[in-house]
């Protein structure tokens, strides 16, 4: 039971850590619960599909069929990310004027909650797949049906709890660094998950490794310890990277803050409206 | 005419290291939890087509931590891993989800 736990809590940290910092960044936004659990919903649904048709998508391709599955989840992913950020690069100070004129209700229809939404599902859908082929594994083994609800129930509480307790840390950064903050880690998690991807395509053998080890930090910060796991999701921290996820994510890195900072910043700025606080307006970059 | 192209551009091929590129294929198969072989010795600087056939009825995902892989296999199903250049030296793998009997280790020398 012990040992089936670890397994879900390591799948579904991950997954929560991406949940928590799109509640985050969407603080404030009417209905955002609603968006936040059809992408849950969704990616459970997706996640079973996956999981059934595993095999089918495994033996695709020569047997790296999975590898494609998994690169071309997350780059869509790292695109929804993406797409989010430069949006709140060249909206994000109304939006936060609004939340300052009128406190927390803030609707705000043009905010692409589909594109957080579609983050959410994938991520939920790539890390739930992996939960059900283990515990569907288990069962099979003719492990106990209760440790398996049970190891299953503490993996997932315990994966939610840290993103609860990510959440009220987050919530406690004040709203003029607020979104410069969040703004950063939707960077960072996109950079991450652009690493994760290419490394899938390198191990399916479509993309050089360049260098199959750039560096060993194991000794330092453990990918396997807790606070490797967290440095992952967050940052997209590798122990042992390959040439070419790194590549990844320094491009990724890149093109997304400079897509933020050209579109964040339109030639016409001088004329924008005046700030309604004396504070000086949070920049997303 | 178009042999000697033929024979001129197999002659390029294999002096220019584009023939080299072709990997080189290995397999190992898990059957009741348990790697066979369980230690695989594969030459050092190439490029490996490691084929994992899973002969269990359960899926078992391929981890290697010094390999930097790591890879589901459903159950009754293939799957192929691609690995290295690997510099000489030992990279222990295992079943993350029988740990405790799936494990072995690959030798580059």
């Amino acid at each position: 039971m012990f040992g089936s736990s670890i397994i879900v809590f390591r799948e579904v940290l991950e997954a929560a850590l991406i949940i928590t910092i799109i509640l985050a960044v969407t603080r404030g936004v009417l209905n955002r619960g609603l968006w936040v659990i059809t992408g849950v919903i969704t990616g459970i649904a997706g996640a079973i599909l996956v999981a059934t048709f595993a095999e089918g998508i495994s033996n695709m391709m020569e047997g790296v069929g999975q590898e494609i599955f998994n690169a071309g989840v997350l780059l869509t992913a790292v695109l929804m990310l993406a797409w989010h950020n430069i949006w709140m690069a060249a909206h994000g100070k109304q939006l936060v004027q609004q939340m300052k004129a009128v406190g927390q209700g803030v609707s705000n229809g043009d905010l692409p909650m589909v594109t957080l939404a579609i983050a959410i599902a994938l991520a939920v859908l790539r890390e739930g797949a992996e939960v059900v082929l283990f515990l569907n594994g288990m069962a099979m083994s003719g492990e106990p049906a209760a440790n398996l609800v049970s190891g299953g129930v503490l993996g997932i509480a315990g994966g939610t709890a840290v993103g609860v307790a990510m959440y009220f840390g987050l919530l406690r950064i004040p709203l003029r660094h607020f979104f410069q903050v969040t703004g950063w880690m939707i960077l960072l998690l996109a950079a991450g998950l652009a690493a994760s991807a290419a490394g899938f395509l390198e191990q399916a053998g479509l993309l050089p490794a360049l260098k199959p080890v750039l560096w060993d930090s194991n000794w330092l910060l453990s990918e396997q310890s807790l606070a490797g796991q967290l440095a992952h999701t967050l940052i997209g921290y590798q122990a042992r990277p390959s040439g070419i996820a790194l590549a990844a994510w320094l491009l990724t890195f890149s093109t997304i803050l400079l897509l933020m900072k050209t579109v964040g910043k339109p030639p016409q700025q001088k004329n924008r409206q005046v700030s309604v606080t004396d504070a000086p307006l949070p920049e997303i970059n | 005419m178009h042999y000697t192209h033929h024979a001129a551009f197999a002659a390029l091929l294999a002096t220019t290291g584009l023939a080299q590129a072709t990997p080189v294929e290995f397999e190992i198969v898990i059957k009741d939890h348990q790697f066979t072989p369980s230690t695989l010795i594969v030459p050092v600087d190439k490029k490996i087509k490691l084929k994992v056939i899973n002969a269990d009825a359960t899926a078992e995902e391929f981890e290697s931590y010094k390999l930097n892989r790591e890879k589901i296999i459903p159950g009754n199903s293939k799957a192929v891993v691609f690995i290295g250049p690997l510099e000489a030296g030992e990279y222990d793998f295992f079943g993350e989800f029988n740990p405790a009997t799936a494990q072995g280790k690959i030798i580059a020398q």
